[in-house]
Formats: C-alpha cells, sequence, structure tokens
C-alpha cells in the first residue's frame, strides 16, 4: 500500500489501517485504575492502620465511587451496539476475558465500594436524617434505608462488617485493575499488550494514579473549604506515592529492558515505532515529564527537609505530572498498541476527531464528568470530619 | 387474594427463572436447525488450501469476494486480499509489501529485476480450530461452527471489536453500515448448497481449494499425503485451516 492510503507507512494489512480503539478507550483504563489506587489509598487507613492519612479517608471513597459510576461510560459509548452491552450480563462468554469484566465491575461498585461508604457514613446519614427536613429528610431516610439504629453495638457491628469488606475490597481493587491489564496483556496477537506483566504494570501504575489524584483533591478541597492542609496526611500521602511510583517505574524498566534484550521478531517494528509515532507520548510525556520527573520531585522531599509551602508545590507538581504521565501511558498502550502492522511490515496513524461520537470532546466530557458526580457526593456526603453540621444541600 | 410474602417471592422467583431457561432451551433449539435440510454440519470439517505458485494476482477473488458477501466499497474492508511481496535476495529479512486496493484491481507492473523474488500471497480468514478471535467475545457472538467455520452473528455482535484487535491475521473489520463485526465466511451461504466459494470459484489457476477435511473422496487427502503445507504464524497455535502451498518463510 505504498503511498496509497494516507497516513500509512510501509505495508499494513488492508483491514488495520483504520483504529479500532479509539481515545475513549485510552479513558477506561485510567477511569479504572484511579478508582483502584483511591480506594487502596483508602484501605491504608482501615486496614493497615495508617491513622495519619484518615482525613482522606472518605474522600478517596467517594473519589473511587465518582470514577467507578464512570468508568464504563466510554466503553458504552464506544460500542457499535450499546443496547446490546446487556448481552454481556444475560449471557457471557466464559472463556472471553472481556465478558468478565461486568461481573468484577458489579461486585466492585455493589459488593466492596457501595457497602463500604453506607457502612461508615451510616450513623452520619441517620445524624443527617434525624436534623433535615422536606426533601432532605426523605433523601437521608432512603439512604438509611429506614433504618436509624445507631446504638453502640450497631456501630461495632459496622465498623467489624466495614473492615472485612475493606480487607475484601483491596483484592477485589486489585482484580477490577489487574483484570483490566489482563485484557490487554492476553492478547497473543499483539506483542506490544501480550505480556504477563500487562496486569502488574498496570496495577501499581493505578495505584500512583489514583494516589496522586487523591492528594490534588485533598489539597484542592482544603483549599476551597479555606482550611489548613493537614501537612503530616500530606506527607505521608506523597511518601506512598513515591513508593508506589518506585514499583510502577521498576516494573515498567523490567518490560522495557526485557523487550530490548530478547529482541524477538516485534523487537525491530515497536522500536521504530517508539522512536518516531510514539516518541512525544511515550518517551517525553511517559517516561521522562510523567516518571522521572516526579520520582525526582518526591524524591527530593525524601532526602531533604524543605518547608510546607514548598513541600506542597513539589507534592502538587509531581502528583499532576503523574496524572499526566499515566494518562500518556494508557495512551501509548492502547493507541500504540494499533499504530503497527501484525505483519511487523508499516504503521499507521491515529486521526482524532474533536466532535464526533468517538472524538476529543466525548472524551474531555467523560474526564469531567467524575468530578461533577464527586462534587455531588461530596454536597450530599460531607467527608469533611471538622465539619460535624447536616450538610448545606 | 392472601398470600404470604416469602411464598410470593420464592413463586415468583421461580417463575422468572423458569421463563429465562425455557427462552434459552427455545433460542438453542432454533440455533440447532440445519441451514439446509440435507446439510449435516457434523459431516463437514472446512478449510481452504491456497498455492502461492499458482496465484498470478489479477484481483479476481477480492472482486467476486466483495460481490458475493456485500462487503463494503470503501478500501479499507477485505474479507480477502491478495498481497505482493518482493523479497530482496540480499535481504531477506525486509520484504516489500504491497496490496493497492487489497488487489482487486490487479498491481501495477514492476521492472524486472535479477535482485528479488517477487510472489503473491492471497489472505482471508484462517477459520482457526483454536481462534484467538472467538475465545475473546464477551457474548459469543463470534463462534466456530461444527463445521469448522468461523461465523459472526451480526444479530448479536455488539462492536466491541475485541475480536478484531485478536486477530493476528488482520482478518476482520467493523462493518460501518451494520456496526458489527465482518468477515470472511467462507461463503457459508454456498457451501453448505454443496457449492464452492466465490473466490475458489473465480480463481483462473485454481490457486485456492475449499476442502472438506471430513470427505474422504475430497482431493485435500491425496495432496496433503504428498506436499509439504504451511499455516501463518505458527507459533500462535491458532490452529489455522488455511494451508498454504509453496509459502516462503518471510511471508507474515
Amino acid at each position: 500500500m505504498h503511498g496509497v492510503l494516507p497516513g500509512v507507512d510501509g505495508f499494513m494489512y488492508p483491514n488495520e489501517v483504520e483504529l479500532q480503539w479509539s481515545v475513549l478507550i485510552v479513558l477506561y483504563p485510567y477511569l479504572t485504575g484511579l478508582v483502584a489506587g483511591a480506594f487502596i489509598l483508602a484501605s491504608l487507613e482501615r486496614v493497615f492502620d495508617v491513622h495519619v492519612v484518615k482525613p482522606t479517608y472518605r474522600l478517596a471513597l467517594l473519589t473511587a465511587l465518582a470514577f467507578l459510576i464512570v468508568a464504563p461510560l466510554p466503553l458504552q459509548l464506544h460500542l457499535g451496539h450499546p443496547e446490546r452491552s446487556l448481552q454481556m450480563y444475560l449471557t457471557p462468554h466464559r472463556e472471553s476475558a472481556m465478558a468478565m469484566f461486568g461481573f468484577v465491575y458489579l461486585w466492585y461498585l455493589m459488593g466492596v465500594l457501595v457497602i463500604e461508604i453506607w457502612l461508615d457514613y451510616r450513623r452520619d446519614i441517620v445524624r443527617w436524617w434525624k436534623e433535615s427536613r422536606g426533601w432532605q429528610r426523605a433523601l437521608y431516610a432512603t439512604l438509611a434505608l429506614g433504618v436509624d439504629n445507631v446504638g453502640p453495638r450497631a456501630l461495632r457491628i459496622d465498623d467489624r462488617v466495614a473492615r472485612a469488606v475493606t480487607i475484601i475490597g483491596i483484592p477485589s481493587a486489585f482484580l477490577l485493575h489487574g483484570y483490566v491489564g489482563f485484557i490487554f496483556g492476553s492478547v497473543k496477537a499483539n506483542p506490544w499488550w501480550s505480556t504477563p506483566l500487562m496486569p502488574v504494570v498496570f496495577l501499581f501504575s493505578a495505584m500512583v494514579s489514583g494516589i496522586a489524584l487523591v492528594l490534588l483533591l485533598f489539597m484542592a478541597t482544603s483549599w476551597m473549604r479555606r482550611r489548613a492542609i493537614d501537612m503530616p496526611c500530606l506527607d505521608t500521602i506523597a511518601k506512598y506515592l513515591f513508593y508506589a511510583f518506585l514499583v510502577a517505574f521498576a516494573l515498567e524498566l523490567l518490560d522495557l529492558v526485557h523487550r530490548i534484550y530478547e529482541a524477538d521478531e516485534s523487537f525491530l517494528a515497536l522500536d521504530f515505532m517508539v522512536q518516531t509515532r510514539l516518541y512525544f507520548s511515550q518517551v517525553v510525556l511517559q517516561i521522562m515529564f510523567g516518571t522521572v520527573f516526579p520520582i525526582a520531585l518526591l524524591a527530593l522531599t525524601q532526602l531533604w527537609s524543605f518547608g510546607e509551602r514548598t513541600r506542597r508545590w513539589l507534592y502538587a507538581t509531581a502528583a499532576s505530572a503523574a496524572l499526566i504521565g499515566i494518562l500518556a501511558m494508557r495512551w501509548n498502550v492502547v493507541i500504540g498498541g494499533q499504530l503497527f502492522s501484525k505483519s511487523f511490515l508499516g504503521y499507521t496513524t491515529y486521526k482524532m476527531e474533536f466532535a464526533a461520537a468517538e472524538g476529543l470532546l466525548p472524551a474531555i466530557l467523560v474526564m469531567l464528568l467524575p468530578f461533577a458526580v464527586l462534587a455531588v457526593l461530596l454536597i450530599v456526603l460531607p467527608p469533611w470530619e471538622d465539619e460535624p453540621a447536616a450538610p448545606s444541600a | 387474594m392472601d398470600v404470604p410474602r416469602r411464598q410470593f417471592l420464592v413463586e415468583s422467583g421461580r417463575w422468572l427463572m423458569l421463563t429465562g431457561v425455557a427462552a434459552c432451551a427455545y433460542e438453542a433449539m432454533l440455533a440447532g436447525q440445519p441451514v439446509d435440510a440435507e446439510y449435516e454440519m457434523s459431516d463437514h470439517w472446512w478449510g481452504m488450501l491456497i498455492d502461492v505458485d499458482k496465484c498470478i494476482g489479477c484481483g479476481l477473488c477480492v472482486k467476486a469476494c466483495k460481490e458475493e458477501n456485500n462487503v463494503p466499497d470503501s478500501p479499507y474492508y477485505f474479507n480477502t486480499w491478495v498481497e505482493r511481496y518482493r523479497v530482496q535476495l540480499a535481504d531477506r529479512e525486509h520484504p516489500l509489501v504491497d496490496s493497492p486496493n487489497g488487489g482487486a484491481d490487479g498491481f501495477p507492473a514492476l521492472e524486472e529485476s535479477d535482485d528479488e523474488r517477487v510472489f503473491f500471497v492471497p489472505k482471508l480468514c484462517n477459520h482457526c480450530i483454536d481462534s484467538p478471535c472467538t475465545q475473546v467475545c464477551p457474548v459469543g457472538a463470534t463462534f466456530r461452527s461444527p463445521d469448522g467455520v468461523v461465523l459472526v452473528d451480526e444479530k448479536y455482535c455488539i462492536g466491541c471489536r475485541y475480536c478484531i484487535q485478536a486477530c493476528p491475521y488482520g482478518c476482520r473489520y467493523l462493518d460501518p453500515r451494520t456496526h458489527t463485526a465482518k468477515k470472511c465466511t467462507l461463503c457459508y451461504h454456498r457451501i453448505v448448497k454443496g457449492l464452492t466459494t466465490a473466490c475458489c470459484e473465480v480463481c483462473p489457476t485454481g490457486a485456492r481449494q475449499l476442502f472438506d477435511l471430513k470427505n474422504p473422496g475430497d482431493p485435500i487427502h491425496a495432496y496433503l499425503r504428498e506436499h509439504p503445507v504451511q499455516v501463518l504464524k505458527p507459533q500462535l497455535a491458532t490452529g489455522s485451516k488455511l494451508y498454504y502451498a509453496n509459502l516462503d518463510g518471510t511471508v507474515r
């Protein structure tokens, strides 16, 4: 197809010229990764008794919920027949990695996250129910499922069950996101995806992105509420971000070194792709700006003492760079995996439209939506422990 | 009517479950109906033999397939296509390959060269026994029929395109008209009537031969006894039933 099709270099199988998975599919692992990461941060407090991060516990859970609610949306928008998506639940093909997504998703949403949030908030929900009037009263009565027993014994049971749910929740969060990695890692036709490291790489990058997001949200919400940022809490989150980042980067390096050293039949084609079409998004955005730079910033804060203001800036910059870097990583996996021919003889180009069904505009809206959902959740279920009064919704 | 709540729940649950089971059973029953009354799926095991040395790159097969199977006319979509390989004798690792319009209009002439070998490779769905594409379909809309043909139920496909990603040979695409995955059906509508595929029918050199491994009278048995054949990407262990004779090792 030399020179015949625009955007194609070398030879692509004819049906490969058009990319099948668009920017929306880039967002899907990004969103689920943020969910898993935020949840794992929340579980630090409850399961591993890292009490210093308590101020972020509820915020992290609500963040996970907001992003989880939106996570299937890009998939749904992408389907050729979204009206048939329920078939995945009704007649799942058991051999398919993707078919199990629906069940893992539902389990994580209803079996873990909603139950944990409900148990943790139940006491407050009952209090808000009793203190409020009108539709708010009805809302909180509904959220409390009509049960107002918040006696010491009931609360003790709540706490015990919530702890158990969190303990089940950690492997579930691992499952949710490791599984997303498996969807890509198990495609043997595609050497860019096919590696058993993929689920683990996805998991640790998920932890990085989730922790970075909650760190930024914690700073932003403290600032918006005109409260001083709880620095011991922020320092601890940044420390965990640093650790998670080191593991994530080590795994990605392992994958990279392994590919370079093994140099199998696909290596030359992939190497060329990384040095040309993926250079900016992979080398510049993902590795340099999104990984090495924030790791260096976080390392600085671990090695030297800085004033609070400087630390805040360093953390915020590192977390923002991390979020961009992980988004670039998802892009490089999903889009990069479709830019080269499975014949290893050529490359195509991804042409992203703007206002089309799978264009940039819907992608931006899908990315903003979880923040809107989170804003509503923060109003209905304020997570701040320093504001005991009824919410003003 | 005074029905205790527990009994109501149990009864309605039972009815709901049984209705679902009955609906599934009915659907399975209909799905088991033979396409043609005289055609017995379990009596056949289809595949195709391609003799690379016989292909002249005329593209008639591609045209016939497009017409017979209503393949979208835009240049990106093909159930079958033909690739032209130019293998430099001094650099076998980097063959030059082209397939303008899938080879449907033939190929532009090349200058004669003693330094390269030129040949044509027809491609189509490999109708694999262990198809990576059917494995990944989340709803089972694509499947291997009992007679060994990989098919797509376009009324059930949700259009997620996972199968397109999973096919190592680039044989699938999303039909822009139906928004479902589409591919070579081995002219299933023809072979159940005892006809051959459209591409085999029009091939002027007999480079393509449909075969039925369960038919003892099929010449494929004699051919396989006497000739070595290969499949594409054997390392992927897909159980391809697209056999190639005289295939050069550079072909991917």
